[in-house]
């Protein structure tokens, strides 16, 4: 253990935004929701790295993926061994550098970070919402994301980012707010699922909902978590983030011990990884987050409204795009973000597109890599520049 | 800015629809950005090029062009632009037609394999010619198909393309009276607009 004062005096890299505090931020306009219903007030948790300007136009906005949340960036205490989920690319110097910009990170709505979500107190009944929260969509997302620029005092997004299932946000905002970012980076993202990442949701749901412990999505209430479920669903899903050359590097067929079981027992190191990250993840995620998560990925479909016109739903767009794919990602691969792009190019929008050679599959968003790194850096910093001059006017 | 490219610019009608295809580090499409107001994309599929163009502010999208240009719509282009890159892709008569599948007009630039420093090179050493504009091994260059001016005249007529412009380029005797007269002996760099 550390001591206060050697505590005070731990040094956190160079290039970390260090020390950081998650705000929760309460909302008493009630939020419309796609499905019909609305929440009546609700709650944001927030983190933010850098300073904002005085004209506000140095704001980013950070998308987090399935199971994100807001600490993207930094550490929580000094105690604290990992940084957030994005810290390789969030930070001095880094390629969302915050030397420049003011960096906006969130836990989404319905999520289980301090957002309100399916384990908050449903104010109506004074028990936990549970499989009473209603179903959110990207849409929804964005919507709250939109009220909390409010609440910053952000008008205008320099530009919103996202991985994944944020990438998916990101797109989203491009088309609901048009006007309110100038930029927008969609990594390793798709315009909308294939039957097959579907398939995979759905083998996940059916864990969750299928274990005993679910309880029809009130397993607070019974003081129990439909663990199992959603410990299978996390190695389903674990499987889809990496790939096949990936997992080989990692684990190849390497034994846990030097010899063979003959049984069901822990065989090989694969095995033991997959439940690692299983268990780890069971205890510490809400079991019907997941579930909405999934089928907010599940309803995207930016084209659906235009008859199934991608390019001309992409047409409302106004902001400049940055596309990044990687060759080896196989959940959401580089022919669903070259979709994108295609639909982009036909509706005339400016967009620049980079197929990343990576072997690290879905992941690969998450982890450090040197051309990676190259064209997110270069691309943010005309965004930077951008801003410069658009201070000096 | 190099020679081929101000020679291209001058030629580029301001506020047209260009694709680029290999557009390198971006210097054209910037120029013709600022200076004509042109809307368009690079096409490129080299990683550092890639970076270089976004670092200029230019659209650019990783595409290898020998998979052809499938995901733009026939006449979405007022003009497809292709520098030093013709000589370097499988079958260069697919890549015309998909050029002006795509677009209205075409300007393309390649160097002249019957340049007389080539003619000598292979004449006097008996090996195959390497220059300024062609610095690569026979077995290591990315210049699979080298032709010459005479060679893509013919097979324009073969295809009914239609030669709108030709220039002639020569890095030691830029606008030399010899190359105007025989640009297939003279000249190392040909500029052809071309249409269907």
């Amino acid at each position: 253990m550390m001591t206060s004062n050697s505590a005070s005096a731990r040094e956190f890299p160079a290039d970390s935004v260090g020390l950081v505090t998650p705000e929760a931020l309460q909302f008493d306009q009630p939020l419309a929701l796609e499905c019909g219903s609305h929440l009546e007030s609700w709650q944001l948790m927030v983190e933010t790295y850098g300073q904002l300007n005085a004209d506000a136009s140095n704001a980013v906005l950070i998308c987090h993926a399935l199971s994100g949340h807001h600490h993207a960036a930094g550490f929580h205490s000094v105690e604290d061994r990992k940084p957030g989920w994005w810290d390789s690319y969030i930070g001095p110097g880094k390629p969302i550098d915050t030397n420049h910009f003011y960096v906006v990170s969130l836990n989404n709505l319905g999520g289980c970070h301090g957002s309100t979500g399916p384990s908050s107190i449903n104010p109506a009944t004074n028990k936990p919402y549970g499989p009473d929260f209603p179903v959110l969509t990207v849409g929804d997302w964005v919507d709250s994301q939109a009220l909390l620029a409010d609440r910053l005092g952000i008008r205008q997004w320099a530009a919103v980012v996202g991985g994944s299932l944020g990438g998916m946000q990101v797109l989203e905002w491009s088309l609901r707010f048009p006007d309110r970012l100038r930029h927008a980076v969609i990594i390793a993202s798709t315009p909308k699922l294939t039957a097959q990442n579907i398939a995979f949701n759905e083998v996940a749901r059916q864990a969750i909902r299928t274990d005993p412990d679910f309880h029809d999505g009130r397993y607070q209430e019974f003081n129990t978590i439909p663990r199992y479920g959603l410990r299978l669903a996390r190695m389903v899903g674990h499987i889809t983030y990496l790939s096949e050359h990936s997992m080989g590097e990692k684990f190849g067929r390497d034994l846990r011990k030097d010899h063979l079981n003959y049984g069901y027992d822990i065989d090989f190191e694969v095995e033991s990884y997959l439940r690692y990250q299983g268990d780890t993840f069971s205890e510490s995620f809400d079991a019907n987050t997941y579930l909405l998560m999934t089928k907010a990925l599940d309803y995207f479909d930016p084209a659906s409204d235009f008859q199934g016109d991608l390019p001309k739903a992409l047409a409302q767009a106004s902001c400049r795009f940055l596309v990044v794919s990687f060759t080896t990602d196989w959940r959401f691969s580089p022919r669903r973000s070259e979709e994108l792009v295609d639909a982009l190019t036909a509706a005339g929008q400016r967009v620049s597109y980079a197929r990343i050679k990576s072997s690290h599959g879905h992941d690969a968003f998450l982890i450090p890599d040197e051309r990676y790194e190259a064209v997110f850096t270069t691309y943010m910093q005309k965004v930077a520049a951008e801003v410069e001059a658009g201070e000096k006017r | 800015m190099r020679q081929d490219l101000s020679i291209i610019a001058n030629w580029v009608k301001p506020q047209t629809r260009v694709l680029d295809l290999a557009c390198g580090d971006g210097t054209l499409l910037h120029y013709l950005e600022t200076h004509k107001q042109v809307k368009g994309y690079g096409l490129e599929i080299d990683a550092e090029k890639i970076t270089a163009c976004i670092g200029l502010g230019v659209d650019v999208i990783e595409q290898d062009l020998n998979r052809g240009l499938k995901n733009f719509a026939d006449d979405s282009y007022d003009l497809v632009i292709m520098t030093q890159a013709l000589q370097v892709l499988r079958r260069q008569d697919l890549a015309l037609d998909e050029m002006l599948r795509v677009g209205r007009e075409a300007i393309v630039t390649f160097p002249n394999f019957a340049h007389w420093t080539c003619r000598l090179h292979l004449a006097l050493k008996g090996r195959m010619p390497m220059s300024k504009t062609l610095p690569y091994s026979w077995y290591d260059t990315p210049n699979i198909h080298l032709f010459t001016f005479k060679d893509f005249e013919e097979l324009c007529e073969e295809k009914g393309i239609r030669i709108l412009d030709q220039a002639v380029g020569d890095f030691a005797y830029e606008g030399h009276w010899k190359a105007r007269l025989w640009p297939n002996l003279f000249g190392e760099v040909a500029i052809y607009r071309i249409s269907r």
